[in-house]
């Protein structure tokens, strides 16, 4: 075998990219889940032999992600390297050795080439329903929540384990589509072990062993590099969400030092009686994203890039829960950990963190027509929206934009395609964020109802309707969300809820946070909000002191220094 | 249609308006003239009448002598880029005004903090909504609030718009709203274009669907303009024979439909490439193709089945985040499938914080552009290292017009990626050359893999002034063995427009399923589709003759992306379902590995292209008796296998006949590029004065 050069190296870790990027693409064409295929709420990478993640797509979201980054080790303590076969599949969906609740499946396959064991490919995709109450934050344990798959072979030396789809498909509400959910996995697994081989051969490699080894330390290294950069020292922040019925504090101490960030969750909320609680391996993998974004954006997310960061919570914690907590709404609780981790960062790097955002996606699991003697169509979906991101501290926020999650919004036609529901209204939700020198995203409201006027049950998991984005420096809350139906009556932030046939359901996403203090937003900015019907007549004069003249252009004389102070006028662009 | 001239053949001009040169080619039956001048942005038919004199008057032919006019432009497209397209409003339905803006809710970049989006090409202030709602399947659940139209005009016009486009939700299914409004609007004395969803893309996902007529609301008065003035200009100058169009699907259309759906012609050069690698494809009896296009900023890669492009339905334009996927604007139109990314003679070199050599896709361009142009540029670029490989002669570089400074490029790259890696300067540059090649053979690989193709069958073509340069090292990478590198090549695309045939296709969404497949239902669409393009062929253009090619966009009931299957010939029967179904099964096997037992099969959208003749090349793939030349000069270059600068034999491209034969390593000069042949390959010229040049087998 050639000794690498490091050039040659990249090349190859590029192509390694490529692979996994594919890989995606194949499970986003060929899912049947709309999350998935639409939203692209999955992800592939490829791993060594010991199980370390060496490359992973760029498509794909931080929640599946980074647990899948801990997960193949758990399949190597299962199935011994010597007796793995080359067309085998296995699988998961154990939430603690997956990706933190039962609807996320993971598949694991070895990868031969020249008949030698070389590593593995892996991807996760969410199933729509896997039974059980359904997916909804209201079980009492996690066997409440659905079908639970220990480690099993799918593919047994290329034969397709047919009872355990006769399992799965007899366990769910939507069994032709889980049944296409799992090919498509299949393909996803395939492809990239296959491209992984015809990589190796192209470069005349036996192995990945080396490269491996270059990529991680190349990665790891880069890591610390950027870690050092910063100031030592012990950072801590809180943050007080809505939580199911009852709010949850979300309680970190960061510390940098040598080289390294150890986040330690203790003094958090403890253990939620519903499922809303995070596996340490979801809260970990949120916690790690938000690292890495603020810290270091540019290196290739793997097992070296991850090695730096340590996150911790004592058992028991809402963010370290144990089996058999339920946890299938998870993310509702993971998701927001980033503004936490933002929270502490903003004390060593302002200039980069943003606001706090409305964080965890705004979906909204709709289900209706099973109930007996329904008669309406049967249906189990999932919306995919969500409310404005945090202002930046150069930039105002995204509008109904998704962070941390990497999932795509659903739109509109294609929602109406494929349940019987009509939206009456997506739009961006006018005064909603939070004002700033640089101002929040805004939120949206959608207004929807069964288009056959039947009964359908919300599974509610949101957050952020009693506890809003806070402000940094200056800059003022986001407006919280809402849920409401056309009778008045006002929906829980969190568990199943009847949407009366008849009745529209109007969800309103909450705006991010402002930065900085309103009064230096600049004018020109305003004026643009106001054109365009972003912010009202009366929400410029109560928040940002704009004065009208009679004509309705701003009194900017009358109005304050918006821009004209010195400092105010040039740090924007 | 055709006046016939001097000798009975027809005598066409192809003009491509690039971002950076005009190239015009003149067919006068027996030979091809050619010209390459620089563009002139403000007013591109200044240069275009400039290169079309030149090539006239190098061929002795009079301008009321042509009888065809082909024309490709990237003003569209850059109009989309440099947001100089019209004042324009969009009108959709009440409750979704902020759609196009909204679109996916996601960011493009996953770990960017400070990511921007794209501005809208319409302000909110200037997307007006009105009260109406067709369901998913067309039905209406609430009527169009005709009495708010007066108050929508006012604001038009109050608002100077230029340019209006309408979107309504699931007029794909039911398009009569859109059609009320519209002819409302010009009741009522708005002069402004008019673009409607139902028209330009009528497909599901409002999203696209209205960025695409948006888009096309955005350029329709500018292109509009521009191809009036040019027609008027061209007839002042004695031309007066039709002024076709090219468009992104590979066919070429009437002045009447480009002014109609000016989105169509976007990436016309790229496709007329394609179109250029088909036509040799079909004349060497190449049925597996792939076609190489590098340029300055971008390389274009397409394969080519049966030597025919493959077609898709979507595009993304004006990426603003150096070619982040997921940072343009999505349209969808029939466009020749390729894959384009940031590679190419000006993509600029450097190392990364962690050591990692980047190429692009950030330019040099054309200004100041690589170092060695002596022009300004001071970051080491694609072609300062093929310069420092010795893959291109300093001295006769643009036909001797340019001198190129190699001490600029080594500075440049000693400086930016020699001293950053530790490396010795040719190591550099071979890095760069070989990264770059690594970059587009990723995207290859991506892309045929998309398609279902083993690359290892095909045979490349290579051309676009830098592809020459990186064919053969990026054909070793993908496994393939012979590459063609066509006469010309530097202008192949405006070769390629010539080539092309008047074609027309037309979409649209309409569902149904295997299982309760429609037969009444789908003739009868399929027959409204046929007339639509056929107007546009037969009646304006002129065309008898036509092929039809007629497809539809399948899938499982539930999953998201359908693949194109080709439908039978003629009426569709109830017994066609299981053709349909067996066939769809095929494409889905070749390209995911398994089907899925027992499943439905939905219909999403029906497709159907109307093409007139096409240009009939002669097929000769005949090697010609060979005979071994030897070089009059060498020159250092650089060989990948030994990894060192060795004697390269040169060649001049134009004294090369038929026949010619010689072994690599060797270097083939022409006027705007070089072939670079390692020592791993035996090259001959073919009948059609093609360099073709195969792997030997070691």
């Amino acid at each position: 075998m050639n000794e690498l050069d490091d050039i040659t190296r990249q090349i190859i870790w590029n192509r390694l990219l490529a692979i996994v990027e594919e890989q995606a693409q194949t499970l986003m064409r060929t899912a049947f889940n709309p999350i998935v295929r639409e939203s692209g709420d999955l992800s592939a990478g490829i791993f060594d032999i010991q199980g370390r993640m060496i490359a992973q797509a760029v498509t794909g979201t931080p929640g599946h992600v980074n647990t899948m980054a801990e997960s193949v080790s758990h399949f190597l303590g299962h199935y011994r390297l010597e007796d793995m076969h080359p067309q085998d599949i296995y699988l998961t969906n154990d939430p603690w050795q997956a990706a933190g609740h039962l609807n996320d499946f993971m598949l694991v396959r070895p990868c031969f080439h020249r008949q030698q064991l070389i590593g593995f490919t892996s991807c996760t995709s969410h199933l729509a329903d896997i039974g059980g109450l359904g997916y909804g934050p209201d079980a009492s344990d996690v066997l409440d929540e659905g079908l639970y798959v220990p480690i099993i072979k799918l593919l047994d030396a290329g034969e397709l384990n047919q009872t355990f789809m006769a399992i799965l498909k007899a366990n769910s509400r939507v069994p032709i589509e889980v049944e296409g959910d799992i090919y498509a996995l299949i393909a996803c697994a395939e492809c990239g072990s296959k491209r992984l081989s015809e990589c190796l051969e192209d470069f005349d490699l036996a192995d990945i062993e080396d490269l491996s080894q270059y990529i991680i330390e190349t990665s790891r290294r880069g890591c610390e590099q950027k870690i050092r950069e910063l100031p030592e020292g012990n950072y801590r922040n809180s943050m007080r969400v809505d939580g199911y019925d009852t709010p949850v504090d979300l309680v970190a101490s960061l510390v940098i030092a040598e080289g390294q960030v150890e986040i330690d969750f203790s003094g958090s909320s403890d253990l939620s009686p519903y499922g809303i609680n995070c596996p340490l391996n979801y809260a970990s993998a949120y916690t790690c994203f938000a690292l890495k974004c603020a810290i270091a954006p540019e290196i290739p997310n793997n097992h070296g890039a991850l090695m730096q960061w340590r996150v911790k919570a004592p058992q028991g914690s809402i963010l370290n829960a144990q089996h058999p907590a339920p946890v299938a709404m998870r993310h509702v609780v993971g998701q927001l950990l980033p503004d936490v981790v933002f929270g502490c960062l903003h004390q060593v790097i302002p200039e980069v963190v943003p606001a706090e955002g409305t964080c965890c996606l705004w979906d909204l699991p709709l289900r209706g027509g099973f109930s007996t003697g329904a008669g309406s169509t049967r249906f189990a979906s999932e919306l995919v929206h969500n409310g404005g991101t945090g202002a930046r501290p150069g930039s105002d926020g995204l509008s109904a934009t998704a962070y941390p999650s990497g999932v795509l919004g659903s739109l509109v036609e294609i929602t109406e395609s494929v349940a019987p529901l009509i939206l009456w209204r997506r739009e961006y939700r006018q005064d909603s964020p939070g004002a700033g020198k640089y101002r929040g995203g805004l939120g949206q409201v959608i207004e929807l109802s069964n288009s056959e006027n039947a009964d359908m049950s919300l599974f509610a998991s949101l957050d952020r309707i009693y506890h809003p984005a806070r402000g940094r420096q200056g800059g003022k809350d986001g407006a919280v969300g809402l849920l409401e139906l056309s009778s008045g009556e006002r929906l829980r932030a969190k568990g199943e809820q009847i949407i009366p046939g008849g009745e529209q359901l109007t969800v309103l996403t909450p705006g991010g946070a402002g930065f900085g203090d309103p009064m230096e937003r600049d004018a020109d900015l305003i004026a643009q909000d106001l054109r365009d019907g972003l912010t009202s007549v009366e929400y410029a004069q109560s928040h940002y002191g704009v004065v009208f003249k009679s004509d309705g252009s701003i009194d900017r004389e009358a109005s304050g220094d918006h821009g004209l102070s010195p400092g105010g006028a040039d740090d924007h662009d | 249609m055709d006046k016939l001239a001097r000798n009975g053949a027809p005598i066409r001009l192809a003009v491509d308006v690039g971002g950076t040169f005009t190239d015009v080619v003149l067919d006068t039956g027996d030979k091809y003239f050619t010209s390459k001048i620089a563009t002139t942005i403000d007013a591109p038919e200044t240069a275009i009448l400039e290169g079309v004199g030149i090539v006239l008057q190098k061929a002795g032919i009079n301008p009321s002598q042509v009888t065809g006019f082909v024309h490709g432009t990237t003003l569209a497209t850059n109009a989309l880029i440099e947001r100089k397209g019209a004042r324009a409003a969009l009108i959709t339905t009440e409750g979704f005004r902020d759609s196009i803006e909204i679109a996916y809710e996601s960011r493009y970049d996953q770990y960017d903090l400070a990511l921007q989006k794209p501005d809208p090409l319409v302000p909110r202030y200037l997307r007006y909504t009105v009260s109406e709602r067709v369901d998913v399947r067309g039905r209406v659940l609430r009527p169009l609030d005709t009495a708010t139209v007066s108050q929508l005009v006012t604001g038009l016009q109050q608002n100077e718009i230029e340019a209006v486009a309408i979107g309504l939700l699931h007029s794909y299914a039911n398009p009569e709203h859109e059609r009320v409004l519209a002819d409302m609007l010009r009741a009522a004395g708005v002069e402004a274009e008019i673009s409607l969803s139902s028209e330009v893309c009528p497909e599901v996902r409002e999203y696209e669907r209205f960025m695409t007529t948006v888009c096309n609301a955005y350029v329709q008065p500018l292109m509009a303009r521009y191809l009036r003035a040019l027609k008027e200009a061209l007839v002042a100058e004695g031309i007066t024979c039709p002024l076709l169009l090219m468009t992104s699907g590979g066919g070429i259309t009437t002045l009447d439909a480009a002014i109609r759906f000016p989105i169509r012609l976007v990436e016309s050069g790229p496709s007329g490439g394609a179109v250029l690698a088909s036509g040799i494809a079909r004349q060497l009896g190449e049925s597996k193709v792939l076609s190489y296009d590098m340029g300055g900023t971008t390389a274009k890669i397409c394969l080519i089945d049966d030597y025919q492009p493959q077609n898709a339905r979507n595009f993304e334009i004006a990426r603003s985040a150096r070619f982040h996927k997921g940072s343009g604007m999505p349209v969808r139109i029939p466009v020749v499938e390729m894959i384009e990314i940031g590679a190419g003679g000006g993509s600029i070199a450097h190392v990364d914080d962690l050591g990692r050599l980047n190429i692009g896709p950030e330019s040099a361009g054309s200004t100041p552009g690589p170092c060695c142009y002596q022009k300004g540029g001071i970051r080491a670029t694609v072609t300062d290292a093929d310069l420092l490989l010795g893959k291109i002669d300093p001295d006769s570089f643009a036909e001797g017009r340019m001198q190129l400074d190699s001490s600029l490029a080594a500075t440049a790259l000693s400086r930016d990626i020699a001293a950053a890696m530790g490396v010795e300067l040719v190591q550099a540059a071979a890095g760069v050359a070989g990264m770059v090649e690594e970059n587009m053979a990723n995207a290859a690989r991506i892309h045929s893999v998309e398609h279902g193709a083993n690359l290892s069958e095909y045979t490349m073509i290579a051309f676009g002034g830098a592809g020459p340069l990186h064919a053969l090292q990026l054909a070793q990478k993908l496994n393939i063995g012979r590459i063609i590198v066509p006469r010309n090549s530097s202008v192949g695309s405006a070769v390629g427009f010539l080539w092309a045939p008047i074609a027309y296709e037309v979409v649209r969404s309409c569902y149904m399923t295997t299982q309760r497949f429609d037969a009444e239902t789908a003739n009868s669409l399929l027959a409204d589709l046929q007339a639509e393009a056929n107007e546009v062929v037969c009646r304006d253009a002129g065309q008898s003759n036509v092929e039809v090619k007629r497809s539809a966009y399948m899938r499982y009931v539930g999953q998201g992306h359908e693949i194109e299957v080709p439908l039978p010939e003629g009426e569709l029967s109830a017994e066609d379902s299981a053709v349909i179904q067996s066939s769809y099964e095929f494409h889905y096997q070749r390209l995911f590995g398994r089907t899925i037992p027992q499943r439905d099969i939905e219909f999403l959208s029906w497709s159907v292209e109307v093409s007139g003749p096409r240009q009939v090349l002669e097929n000769n793939s005949e090697v010609p008796e060979t005979q071994t030349i030897r070089a009059s000069t060498q020159r250092s270059a650089y060989c990948p296998g030994l990894k060192a600068m060795i004697d390269y034999p040169v060649y001049e491209r134009d004294k090369l006949i038929p026949g010619n034969c010689l072994s690599g390593p060797a270097l083939v000069l022409e006027a705007q590029t070089t072939t670079y042949i390692p020592d791993v390959y035996n090259m001959y010229i073919d009948n059609y004065l093609n360099l073709v040049i195969d792997r030997r087998d070691i």
